[in-house]
Formats: C-alpha cells, structure tokens, sequence
C-alpha cells in the first residue's frame, strides 16, 4: 500500500518566541519546561509517521496531548511552526494557499467533534456545501448529496434543518458531508466522542461499515482507547504533543511502550483486542501420508508438546495425535498415524477474538486456528488464552506469535 | 486662587481652531464629495414620502408591521400614524423619516463593511475599538460643531451628524456576530476550501445576521433620537418642532413633537427587533426563506410558500446585500 499521509518532525508551538520553544526542544527539554521558561505551549512535538492508503490510522491520547492541533496541521487549519506534510507524496507546507484550498476542495475532508454543521442549511444543503464551494452545478451536488445521504441513511431528512436532528443523526451528515466530495482522506476530530455510548457504538460499527464500502483513508482522532482498539487498523499513543507509540492494537495492548501507555491498558477487555492470529502459535503440523509414528514422537518432542494437529494434502486439519494414542498405537502394532487420529477437536478463524473463544477453552483440548481457506494456520492452548487475559504476567507466547 | 494655567497654558483651543480653519480652507471638495449622495438619498426619500398619499404610507406601515412584528405591532402603527396626522405634524414626520431612513442606509453602508472587516481582523478591531469607545463617550451635541464647520447648517448636516451618532453600534454588533460564529463551523467552512469570501457569504454572515440585526435596531433608535438634536443645527422635522417648543416655551407644542417622535420610535423599535428575533427563534424553514432572499438564493422548490409574501421584510434586508457587497 502506498504512503496517503506522512508527517515528518511536525512541530507545532503556540505563543510569540516560537523559535527560543523549537530550540529547546531540540535540546531535550520536556513540554513543561519550555512552557515554564518561554512561555510558548508545546502543542505537537517532532511526530513523524507514515499512514497508508486505506488505513483507518487512529490518534489517541489525553486531552490537551495535542490531537486536535495535530490533525488540524495536516490541513493546515493551523500552521504548523515546523516540519513536512506530506499528501500523496506532495508537500503541502510549501504549496501556496490555492493549493491549500484546491487540497482541501478534492483530497481531504473534516469531521469535528460538535459535528459543526450549518445550522442555517437543510440537511441537504450541508452536505453539498464542500461540492458548492467546488463551483458544482446545483443539479449535480443536489444529486450527490441525496447520493451520499443514501449511504447514510438519512435521504428521508434531506428538507430539514440540524437543529431538528437528534446528535447521532447530526454526526452522520456531518459524516456525510465529508464524503460527499469523495475525497481520499478523512480527518476526524473525536468525531463520536460527543454522543451517548450506545449511539457511539453504533457510529462506530456504521463507520466500519461504510469503510468497508468507500475505502478511504481515516486519521480518527480519540480519546477513548476502547474507540481507538475497535476502530484502528494502527493507533498512534500520543503524550503531550509527542507520539509515543505506534502499532496495531494487539501491539499497544501486550507491548506498551511504557507507563502512560500501560495505564490504558489496564482496564480494557483484552479479550476483545486480540485475534486468534496474533496470539495463536504457529506450530508446523504433521502431515497424513508423510509422518510416521517415529517422526510424530520425534516432533512431539522437539516442540516439547504431547498433542500436535494432523493435516491432509490441503493443508486441512484432520485430526489431533496424543503422545499417549502414539504409545498405545506403537504396543498394539498399527503402524500409521491415521490409526492414532482423534477426529473430535475444536477449530477457530482466525480472525476471531480471543473472547469468542472462553467456551471452547473448558474443554482444554488445543484449538485449530484456520485461514481464511480453512487451512491450518497455527494453534491456541487454552492457557495461552488465559495468559493473554491478565495484562501483567509475562508471556512466552507473545514474542514468537508477532515477529 | 491659583492654578495650573498660571504655569503653563496649553493654546490647544487655538490650535484645533487653526486646523479646522485649514481643512475647511483645503478639503472643501472632500466635504461636498460626502455631501452629495446623502443629500440625493435624503431629497429622494423625502420626496417619496410625501408624495405617497398619507393612506398608502399608513398602510404600507401597517403591512411591514403586521408581517414583522405581528397584528398588534400593525394596528398600534395604524393608530400611532394617524394620530400624529391628526396632530397636524404628518410632513414633519415623513422628514423625520426621511432623515432616519437616509442615515440608517449609509450607516449600513459604512458600517457594516466596517464591522466584517473588524470581525475578521484582530489587528483592524484594536485599531477600531478605541475610536468606537470615544465615539460613544462623547456627549451628541459636540458632534454638531465639527459637523457645522465643515458642512454648513441644515437638513444635510442634521443626517451627517445623525450617521456619525448612530454608527458605532452597527459596528460592534457586526463584530460580535462575526466573532459569535462557533470556531468549530468556520473551521468547517474552511476544511471544505472556502475563500475568506466563500467563508463569509455562506458561513459567517448568515450566522452573524440576528446579531447584526440587534445592532441595526439600536442604530436606528440612535438616529431617531440624533435626529431631534440635529435639529439644533437646523434639521428639519419634528426635531424642529420640538425646539421651537422649548425655545418660546411653548409646552404643548413641545409635547406634540416629542410624543409623535416616541410613536414612530417604538414602531421602528418594534419592527427591526421582530426582524432579529424571527431569525433566532423562528422556524428553520421560515429562516431559511428569509435568509434565501437576503442573500439573494433563488428559492428551491419544496420551500416555504412564505417566500413570495413576505415582501415587507425585504426593504430592510436589501439594504444588508447592498452593505455586504
Ligand atoms: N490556539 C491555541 N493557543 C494556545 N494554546 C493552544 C491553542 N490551541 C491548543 N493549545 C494548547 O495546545 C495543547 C494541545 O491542545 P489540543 O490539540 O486541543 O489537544 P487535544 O485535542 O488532544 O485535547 C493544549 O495544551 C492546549 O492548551
Ligand atoms: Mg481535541
């Protein structure tokens, strides 16, 4: 996937000696310290990052971290003091203010927190007001604003005005509103944060939805780790102004960079977080017609393991072989491993969450996590699953499970 | 006794004296330049006024009225109109008018440009605030001596100093309205690539418009009330009657001036705040049709029928577009 959005040591200082703030910095000095010697607030400091196209990129931290200021250097809503935006490869820090506006008009959109909507504007007429400002004939935005309330619902609401919509439907044409000039990025200022936990949930559910149709490439701005777990393809942690990490939502969860970190971690439902893919250990199976009683012994061994799965020519799981069935195989004299096979075990896709799977771990048999083809990928020991659940306990598992 | 002046004495007097003398001598042209279109709107709207026959005035009054501010609105303005015809004082109500209209159109003229301009400038509003704070503070009267120096006596110097009197508040309300805008919808404007004009016909004036209709209200309450102490530098109208009263200390005929000028304040009172108000609190749809036309949209199909009737709200929101452009 090529790079959509790419910032490079982006810099944003408030106040009037940004130069003495930028310096300091330089030097190492902490957020506090430059405001309490310079008088300037550090908003973002020195990020750097690479979204893809397509990528649902979240950024989270506490609020005053500088989230909003970050995504509002990305179109330039504020100037940021120093560094690179870069879009589609262009840098927009040194491109005039037409082009500004011309990037505005065709590249990128903005959903805000309050939902901004026009208040004096029907439903319609907000959501056609990034093609009017584009110049585009009334027929034609009437048209693609019905087009992209379609998508969202809310077609039947085009002759009325916000003030009438309830906050949930006010978020969706303010979403639709950023669609409508089908741009390729989105930026969303804690888009969801304003509504009831339920509404929100749906949003998010309908966003995923409405992702999986346009595809666009979403810097999704939050404050609700929960949000940016279910949400984000990556999620960059943010602390006063600085990104402190950066990974994909299993990463955040089991390799917190550090403290900051680790406290949001603390209270969310791992088991939610997880896939069966990143946790799950990718044991290489016996194969029916290949290995023998004596390469299944020796392999067991090797793996330290007293059960491995059995896969035919298609790489589909058979069967699982015990140590013990092998022994009792080997006494009465049957030679083939097909003998030894216990047909009755539990499978799982991988990309199911961990927490699909508490039932299934009573029987404390190992799972077979299948591919997307039904293909043995890799196995689940219940105690791997249970280990993943308690945030402190170190974890064998977690090294060889995310290279 | 003694005091400061046995000192020193600052010859300001003299030295005020001196440049006034000299603008006079040197800008002349300048001031007839500004004389003229207000004296040509002025001679205008006095003329229309009292050439309409005073039945089609009262109606036209009680229409704008009723449809701004309601029936009461329109039959108190019925009842007011002719009561100061029957005082005998109906052409010196139309000058009065007149006067109020013509200052209230280049108060908007000026002012409102002024006011977007401050609105969007920090720099420009600093600069502007002060002057606004003395313009305010300085008692009306004193208005009327420049105003003489440099523009004569009359009518067209009664609206001169009536325009000066009355502009501030236009000023500061366009200025807050614009400021009001939540930062977040200018930032919405923005995000979609407006221009800083795009911004302000789509976004910022339209969301400023119930302020800057308060500030209009008060503008043309100053200029009711400027208009009769414009009248000491021979302003025509009820002003004029009014000080005749006083000065033969006539009561009553004091009286009957300054009840009518009371009677057409509160109906130009009632009018211009319903104006405001429709917009803050009425129905999205009525706002949208009133906004349709004062931004000059066509109407779309699937509108309000109130668009096509609601023509007595359309002389004061002309005046906006033709400020704003
Ligand atoms: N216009 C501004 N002037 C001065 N400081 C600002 C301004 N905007 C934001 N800040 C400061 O920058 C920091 C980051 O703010 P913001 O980006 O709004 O954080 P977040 O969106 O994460 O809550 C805060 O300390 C805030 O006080
Ligand atoms: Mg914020």
């Amino acid at each position: 996937m090529p790079v959509k959005v790419r910032a490079e040591r982006l810099s944003k200082v408030f106040g009037d000696s940004p130069g003495a703030a930028l310096e300091m910095l330089d030097g190492g000095a902490s957020k506090d310290e430059i405001l309490r010697e310079t008088g300037n607030v550090v908003a973002v400091s020195e990020v750097r990052f690479d979204i893809e196209e397509g990528e649902i990129f979240m950024v989270m931290g506490l609020s005053g971290s500088g989230k909003s200021t970050l995504v509002r250097c990305l179109n330039r809503l504020i100037e940021p003091t120093c560094g690179d935006v870069l879009i589609d490869g262009e840098n927009i820090l040194a491109v005039d203010e037409g082009r500004v506006r011309e990037l505005r008009r065709t590249k990128m959109s903005m959903v805000f927190q309050h939902f901004a909507l026009f208040p004096h504007k029907s439903v319609r007429e907000n959501v056609e007001f990034g093609l009017k400002i584009r110049g585009a004939a009334p027929a034609e935005r009437g048209a693609a604003a019905l087009d992209t309330l379609r998508l969202v619902g809310l077609e039947d609401w085009a002759e009325h005005y916000p003030a009438s919509l309830s906050g949930g439907m006010q978020q969706r044409v303010g979403l639709a509103r950023a669609l409508a000039t089908d741009p390729g990025i989105l930026l969303m200022d804690e888009a969801f944060s304003a509504l009831d936990p339920l509404i929100r949930r749906d949003m998010q559910d309908e966003l995923l939805d409405l992702q999986r149709k346009v595809r666009k490439t979403i810097v999704f701005i939050t404050h609700d780790f929960h949000e940016a777990l279910k949400l984000g393809d990556r999620i960059a942690m943010m602390r006063d102004g600085k990104i402190v990490q950066v990974g994909p939502p299993e990463e955040i969860v089991s390799r917190p960079a550090d403290d900051y970190v680790v406290d949001f971690t603390r209270d969310i439902d791992r088991g939610r977080v997880f896939s069966c893919a990143s946790i799950m250990r990718k044991i290489p199976p016996l194969q029916l017609g290949k290995d023998t009683l004596d390469t299944a012994t020796r392999r067991m061994r090797q793996e330290s393991r007293d059960a491995l799965h059995v896969v035919d020519g298609e790489g589909r799981p058979r069967g699982i072989v015990h140590a013990g069935a092998i022994a009792r195989s080997v006494q009465a004299g049957e030679p083939d491993l097909a003998d030894a096979l216990l047909d009755g075990f539990p499978t799982t896709p991988e990309t199911a969450r961990i927490a699909d799977l508490y039932t299934m771990c009573g029987d404390g048999l190992p799972i077979a996590v299948l591919d997307s083809r039904g293909a043995y990928a890799g196995v689940l020991m219940p105690l791997d699953i249970l280990t993943k659940l308690t945030p402190d306990v170190p974890d064998p598992g977690t090294r060889r499970a995310m290279p | 006794m003694s005091d400061p002046s046995d000192l020193f004495l600052l010859p300001l007097e003299d030295w005020i004296q001196t440049a006034v003398e000299w603008v006079v001598a040197n800008w002349r042209p300048v001031f007839q330049a500004i004389r003229w279109p207000i004296s040509y709107t002025l001679d205008g709207l006095e003329a229309a006024l009292q050439g309409i026959p005073y039945l089609v005035v009262v109606i036209a009054m009680f229409a704008i009225a009723w449809r701004t501010a309601g029936w009461r609105t329109g039959v108190f303005s019925i009842a007011a109109m002719l009561f100061i015809g029957f005082l005998g004082l109906w052409d010196k109500a139309m000058t009065t008018l007149a006067i109020v209209f013509t200052a209230v159109v280049f108060c908007v003229i000026v002012g409102l440009p002024l006011g977007i301009m401050a609105g969007r400038s920090d720099r420009f509003w600093s600069w502007l605030r002060p002057v606004l704070d003395v313009m305010q503070t300085t008692p009306s009267f004193v208005y009327l001596v420049p105003v003489v120096m440099l523009f004569g006596i009359g009518t067209v110097p009664g609206v001169i100093a009536t325009i000066i009197f009355s502009l501030p508040p236009l000023i500061r309300l366009t200025n807050l309205g614009l400021r009001q805008v939540r930062t977040e919808v200018v930032e919405a404007g923005l995000a979609f690539g407006s221009t800083r004009w795009q911004l302000l016909k789509e976004v910022q004036f339209p969301l400023a418009l119930p302020t800057i209709m308060a500030g209009l209200n008060q503008t043309l309450l100053l200029a009711m009330v400027m208009s009769v102490i414009a009248a000491m530098i021979g302003a025509e109208g009820l002003g004029l009657t009014v000080l005749r009263g006083i000065g033969r200390l006539d009561v009553g005929l004091a009286a009957i001036g300054g009840i009518s000028i009371a009677l057409l304040a509160i109906i130009l009172d009632r009018v211009t705040q319903a104006l405001g108000q429709a917009r803050r609190d009425g129905p999205p749809v009525e706002r949208r049709s009133w906004l349709a036309m004062t931004l000059g949209s066509r109407p779309r199909p699937g509108g309000t029928p109130a668009t096509g009737e609601n023509d007595s709200s359309r002389g004061p929101s002309e005046r906006f577009s033709k400020g704003g452009g």
